[in-house]
């Protein structure tokens, strides 16, 4: 259960900068591993874009979560931008509407332990990702 | 009637001596500045506000344009001394007491008149804290935004290692604007050097995401196009295993872990070789005799 967590704005690319430096401070807290704060904070970079470039702004929810014994960092992006049409589509390798490598979506959910997405047209996107320790 | 700013006039050296005590008791940072800076510039300020309220009650208008001025340079020298924007805007509001103090004097038998003054002054000392503030904020941003255009500048030099190789050691984080600077700057070095291998290198780039990971592919294709070979080098373990698993494909680009790899892979390529030098016996006594 979330024991604290934080709201942060995504509304330009100096947040995307903000929102990385966050997942890496709450990523040392938690003591994750060198590799795995990065895969967090990677993730966190390519999601926090998505919610900016696609989203046309959002929020970012960071939190830590427990499981049991096992604890992670939960990292909740929200946007309330055009929607996925067709998620499993979205989440192809190398599927891109941007000119990007298209690997952003795809590549995160590699990146972390769960990755959770829920689109609607027209009302927005919500992409859920947890990191266990 | 009496008009609030009669009483300053009158009681300007009382409210003066009120107000640097009142300063010097919280206010003030002795740490910060001397008692006699701070003695000057309160009577010279308090010394303009009478002036100016006597034509005038409205801080935005010509009247208090001096003491604006003046306040303008308070901020600024106050941000180049370190003190906060609160502790600035204090230095102007700390003011507010000894004049009320003042006004309930001069005004004993008169509530409405006194309310009435209390208002006024302290509403234009209200705004001229505002603008002071308004004043040091303008100032931090403009050193923000000076320091802005010095990193973008700063955080993208192309170096020349050997003849033919270039290096170009990135730092920070690579947004779309500076990337925009770095492609420009190596893609004109190599030019003008006559270069045929660069090194990009990313020890100091703490996060590699596929925005980061496209320019650097667009850069070396680009550098590659005109007939350079690009190397890519510093790439940390964890970075490593963070490009795998995003799918990134790299396998074009020569890596090395580390730049020194990078640099002697260029060197080899060019056909040339790093050899230890045999000590000479009288070079070997030469540097014996300096380090007595």
């Amino acid at each position: 259960m979330a024991s604290r967590s934080e709201v942060h704005p995504i509304a330009g690319a100096a947040d995307v900068v903000k929102v990385r430096q966050v997942a890496r401070s709450w990523a040392l807290e938690l003591k994750l591993s060198l590799v795995d704060q990065t895969k967090l904070v990677t993730a966190a970079s390519e999601l926090a874009r998505n919610t900016l470039d696609h989203g046309h702004g959002g929020t970012m929810r960071v939190e830590q979560v427990e499981n049991g014994l096992r604890r992670g960092i939960k990292l909740t992006f929200e946007d309330k931008g055009p929607g996925i049409p067709d998620i499993a589509m979205a989440l192809r390798d190398g599927y891109t509407t941007s000119g990007g490598l298209g690997l952003g979506l795809s590549g995160s959910r590699r990146l972390v332990n769960e990755f959770d997405i829920k689109s609607e047209v027209g009302r927005g996107t919500i992409v859920a990702i947890t990191r266990w320790k | 009637m009496i008009s609030f700013h009669e009483v300053v006039k009158k009681n300007e050296g009382a409210i003066l001596s009120a107000w640097i005590e009142e300063m010097v008791k919280g206010v003030r940072r002795a740490d910060l500045m001397t008692d006699t800076e701070l003695k000057q510039q309160a009577r010279e300020l308090l010394g303009l506000f009478a002036k100016a309220a006597e034509s005038s009650s409205e801080a935005e208008s010509e009247a208090f344009l001096q003491t604006r001025e003046f306040l303008r340079e308070i901020a600024k020298s106050r941000m180049d001394q370190g003190f906060t924007p609160t502790e600035t805007a204090r230095f102007v509001l700390s003011l507010k007491q000894p004049i009320f103090h003042a006004l309930r004097d001069a005004l004993k038998g008169n509530p409405s008149d006194l309310v009435n003054e209390v208002w006024a002054s302290g509403n234009l000392l209200d705004r001229l804290a505002l603008f002071t503030v308004d004043s040091a904020v303008e100032f931090r941003d403009q050193v923000i935004g000076r320091q802005q255009e010095e990193m973008l500048e700063l955080s993208t030099p192309v170096v020349k290692l050997w003849d033919g190789v270039l290096a170009l050691p990135l730092i920070g984080t690579l947004d779309s604007a500076r990337t925009q600077v770095v492609m420009e700057s190596l893609l004109s070095a190599i030019v003008e050097t006559n270069s045929q291998i660069a090194i990009i290198d990313i020890t100091g780039v703490p996060t590699v995401d596929t925005l980061v990971a496209q320019h650097l592919i667009k850069t070396i294709t680009a550098a590659r196009l005109m007939g350079a070979d690009c190397f890519l080098s510093g790439i940390r373990p964890a970075i490593a295993q963070t490009i795998v698993h995003l799918g990134i494909d790299l396998v074009d680009v020569q890596t090395k872990a580390k730049l020194s790899d990078a640099f002697a892979m260029a060197l080899s390529r060019m056909g040339k070789v790093v050899v230890a030098r045999k000590p000479a016996a009288g070079m070997a006594l030469g540097s014996k005799a300096k380090d007595n």
